[in-house]
């Protein structure tokens, strides 16, 4: 609620005796019962809960639903307890013009954080995404006016995802594409593992930054590291194990997903560390490779998904043995490598120009 | 005097719809539905391996996450005629059951409650009331007074804070909203018990498929979850057991607070028993296939056409596969055609709203094509969802559907206090009521599958998988499946040796939320709008009750047109 009308933009300038009587005609105001005035006056004195606008447009409402899913905190405890959810589609009351309404109001105060999920269609096709008569890109601009921050949820706001995908049939484009002058952090994932939505606005609200990024805009603490290289299987890579089809000896042993089409080689997230829905599962660990789904684009960089990623260099000869003295630094040559792979190539090459690559 | 009502955005629903209604003394006496966002999904799937098409195709939507892989999958299996092993057929059943549980769950609660229950009226309820109300109805474990009163306690506080979220935009103290203040706060109660059960049924799904949303363990040919009692790192005793634990904890929440609950509301609401009925055309097909072909299944499907019953009885029924067929009259697509999927070319044709923002009634006004089933020289819009898998099962006198219908039935009418019969079921309340009977069923049917999956592992079938093979030439296939919001096919073309020529989704909130057919008949959004009561036109309560009992899926609903397409709304809500 605006505190302003219980102090005329001057804290402490009213009597408590005011204030109360301020606390009981907004109350009324309300419609609320009069045995609420005190839980008003309690509120009117607390820290005003973050505003967060959340934008829908070309998406399949998966992020959202990924938040169903989140336990840590819940969403309950999001929308009722940390922040104030002023607009989302899918889950407020409203329809129609009281939802324009709504958004209107929520965008009016700068200083919110502003959600999209699903990508932006352009051009000609400015019209394929409507929403009360409104196009994807006219909404997104107005809401992005006094955002403080945006966070993209989901591959396809933060690069385009699948809508993008070749032939790309609306020209969609991804929320950086449209909107230069705002900081925005990428939350990887199809959809993304929701905690890292989460921290991401936790980290914003609690250190009042956001958090350092790679060269992707997508937070450290999340997409720093190689998944392969945190991935419970990696001592089959390096030892040769390998499953060679669903269902055969190795997959049934739980050997390494490489050559089943695994793309953790190439894919930076912490799916194998935080992994999903608190059951202690990844895809990985149910016996499917990686799909990618972090990075910018796999829709076609990563497909086919059943197929194994090319240019990967395999150990041979029983894996990897060194003296003890030689490996720490062997280790950090890795290290620095695989940070000169991250910041300048990443998965930007074609699968199918990788495997020729590796056929000649 | 006749009012024009547009609701754009409808909300509480996945996507983008828009509805347009025109009320006359207080009744809905013509209804116009509306799809209006296109992303193209099954051009990006044409040219790509139909291995891989299962996953392109479950970014259809995040709501109905886990139908459209498993769609596609059948899709390509039944162009190939490959049989898939039993265990690979158990591990999906258990995927389909829990994710039906899960929706059904989220949409009850959290999607459709908001309508019929007054949050701002449980603020005044007496939490001791309460409790005794919930215990005279149905035996769930958390009706206890603190209970109540803790959740009101922190809804207080929410309120005071004038900070309403999502909440804030609501239908408050609408005249159309009669629960009293007790049971408004059991339902509110309920309500946030049930993010913990639905996120229960997730992990279900999870343990399965690797994560949830979007299921990372399909394979045209069977599944990748591999199964191996005797390894550390596969679905072994642990995995399972985790499993039937969330099952069991899931069934006594759906079972005795969800189904209780949803029979209580509607006995409130008696009156919407009466409303919303589309008329006498439903289909549902077959599903929970228990071999490893797809010729017996768990729960009937078929068509129910004035009272009469006709049985779907394979994945390879010609009596489905030959009939379904899409029509574009009144969608924004050229020509004026009525062609079976396979056979369908897309060419959209942009003719946009009447220069007052109105939808041109005798023209095109969706993006949404008419699914039509063929009947004789005719082709017919039909209903498809929940409503029309239980009154197949119920008239075939399948067991568990007749045991658990027969339940509700018997509950709402001593809670009415007037007699309710299958025939009421045809309705807006009767659509929230058979989707409960469906989410009793999948409860028990989930630990059925359970039940099967372990027994076969014990007697050392491991198979999960039957690699596929393509022939160079062309193959057609149908996968259809029931879906929560009920009929899903898809339709793959597939030629070159396994690339993927042609793609189609004929789903559930297509067949119910298309524009009007080729004879000018409503599709079912449409149809059960008529005669509904609208009390305020400026908040038209009523009509989003109507729409969201279908459980809209809009994402779901527009598919596949050619990139040349063009959509312009100016249409503000009025």
């Amino acid at each position: 609620m605006d505190r302003n009308m219980f102090t005329g933009g001057l804290p402490g300038t009213i009597s408590r005796r005011g204030f109360l009587r301020a606390c009981a005609i907004a109350t009324a105001a309300m419609g609320l019962p009069m045995e609420m005035v005190t839980k008003v006056a309690e509120a009117a004195e607390s820290p005003e809960r973050p505003r967060v606008i959340w934008l829908h447009f070309q998406e399949c409402t998966g992020c959202s639903e990924s938040m169903l899913r989140a336990s840590h905190p819940d969403l309950a405890t999001l929308i009722l307890d940390l922040i104030d959810l002023q607009y989302h589609e899918t889950l407020m009351v409203g329809a129609g013009h009281q939802a324009e309404a709504a958004f209107e109001k929520a965008i009016e105060e700068p200083g919110y954080v502003l959600v999209v999920e699903g990508s932006i269609p352009t051009g000609e096709y400015e019209d394929f995404c409507m929403i009360g008569g409104h196009s994807a890109e006219h909404n997104l601009k107005k809401a992005a006016k006094n955002a403080a921050a945006i966070i993209n949820i989901g591959t396809c706001s933060a690069w385009g995802g699948i809508p993008v995908a070749r032939p790309n049939p609306t020209k969609a484009v991804a929320t950086g594409d449209i909107i230069k002058d705002k900081p925005i952090i990428n939350i990887g994932g199809c959809p993304p593992n929701p905690h890292n939505f989460l921290s991401a606005v936790l980290y914003y609200l609690t250190f009042k930054k956001l958090p350092p990024t790679d060269i992707y805009g997508r937070p450290l603490f999340a997409y720093g590291r190689r998944i392969h290289d945190h991935c419970e299987r990696r001592p089959h890579f390096d030892e040769g194990r390998y499953a060679e089809q669903f269902g055969d000896v190795g997959h049934r042993l739980g050997y390494c997903l490489y050559k089943v089409g695994c793309k953790a080689p190439e894919t930076f997230g912490n799916c194998s560390i935080i992994r999903f829905n608190d059951v202690e599962v990844w895809p990985v660990s149910v016996g499917n490779g990686c799909y990618g789904c972090t990075e910018p684009n796999f829709w076609d960089t990563m497909s086919p998904f059943h197929e194994r990623l090319p240019g990967v260099p395999l150990p041979v000869n029983g894996g990897t043995i060194a003296n003890a003295t030689d490996i720490g630094k062997k280790a950090l040559g890795i290290t620095a490598a695989a940070l000169a792979i991250h910041a300048g190539i990443g998965v930007a090459k074609s699968f199918a120009k990788g495997k020729k690559k590796e056929e000649e | 005097m006749a009012k024009r009502v547009v609701i754009d955005p409808v909300t509480r629903i996945e996507g983008h719809l828009r509805i347009e209604v025109e009320v006359r003394d207080g009744r809905v006496v013509d209804a116009y539905s509306s799809a209006q966002m296109w992303r193209g999904l099954e051009n990006i799937i044409k040219g790509r391996k139909a291995d891989d098409a299962w996953m392109f195709a479950q970014r259809t939507c995040g709501v109905c996450t886990t139908v459209h892989a498993m769609a596609s999958v059948r899709s390509v299996e039944n162009a190939l005629k490959l049989e898939i092993p039993y265990n690979a057929q158990m591990v999906r059943n258990l995927i389909v059951a829990s994710h039906s549980l899960q929706d059904h769950i989220v949409h009850f609660y959290h999607l459709t409650a908001l309508d019929w229950v007054d949050i701002v009226s449980a603020l005044k309820a007496d939490p001791n009331k309460a409790s005794a109300i919930a215990e005279s109805y149905q035996s769930w474990k958390l009706n206890g007074a603190s209970v109540f009163r803790s959740v009101q306690e922190k809804l207080k506080k929410f309120v005071a804070s004038g900070q309403l979220g999502p909440f804030a935009s609501g239908y408050w103290g609408h005249p159309a909203m009669k629960l009293p203040p007790e049971v408004n706060l059991i339902a509110v109660t309920h309500y946030l018990q049930a993010l913990d059960y639905q996120r229960k049924a997730c992990q279900a799904v999870a343990i399965l498929g690797g994560k949830n949303p979007h299921i990372q363990n399909l394979a045209v040919g069977g599944v990748s979850t591999a199964i191996n009692p005797d390894n550390v790192a596969t679905l072994n005793m642990e995995r399972l057991y985790y499993i039937k634990q969330l099952l069991e904890e899931i069934r006594d929440f759906v079972q005795n607070c969800y189904f209780p609950d949803c029979m209580a509301i509607s006995a409130f609401y008696k009156e919407w028993l009466n409303y919303g009925k589309t008329g006498e055309y439903y289909l549902s097909v077959p599903d929970l296939p228990q071999d490893t072909k797809g010729e017996l299944f768990d729960i009937p499907g078929g068509t129910v056409i004035n009272g009469q019953v006709k049985e779907i009885k394979s994945f390879y029924d010609p009596y489905f596969i030959n009939n379904v067929a899409e029509n574009i009259t009144h969608a924004w697509y050229d020509g004026d055609w009525t062609r079976h999927p396979w056979e369908e070319e897309t060419v959209p044709k942009y003719t946009g709203f009447k220069a007052d923002g109105t939808v041109d009634e005798k023209g095109k006004y969706s993006w949404s094509k008419t699914p039509v089933f063929k009947l004789g020289n005719d082709y017919v819009p039909m209903e498809v969802g929940p409503l029309s898998m239980i009154l197949v099962g119920y008239l075939t006198g399948h067991k568990l559907t007749k045991k658990w219908t027969d339940k509700a039935l018997g509950m709402i009418s001593s809670v009415a206090k007037t007699e309710v019969t299958i025939e009421n079921l045809k309705s807006t309340a009767g659509r929230n009521i058979t989707r409960a009977i469906r989410a009793a069923m999948m409860a028990d049917l989930a630990l059925k599958q359970w039940e099967q999956l372990v027994n076969n592992i014990g007697r050392g079938d491991l198979e999960i998988f039957n690699p596929p093979s393509y022939p160079k030439g062309e193959i057609r296939g149908c996968g259809f499946h029931e879906a929560p919001r009920g009929v899903l096919s898809h339709w793959s073309v597939v030629h070159n040796g396994g690339i993927m020529k042609n793609y189609q989704e004929v789903v559930p909130s297509t067949w119910n939320a298309g524009p009007r057919d080729a004879k000018g008949r409503k599709c079912p959004y449409e149809s059960a709008l008529i005669d509904n009561p609208v009390a305020e036109s400026e908040k038209p309560l009523e009509v989003l009750r109507t729409v969201h009992s279908f459980d809209p899926c809009i994402a779901c609903a527009v598919h596949m047109i050619d990139p040349e397409g063009k959509e312009i709304v100016k249409v503000k809500a009025l």
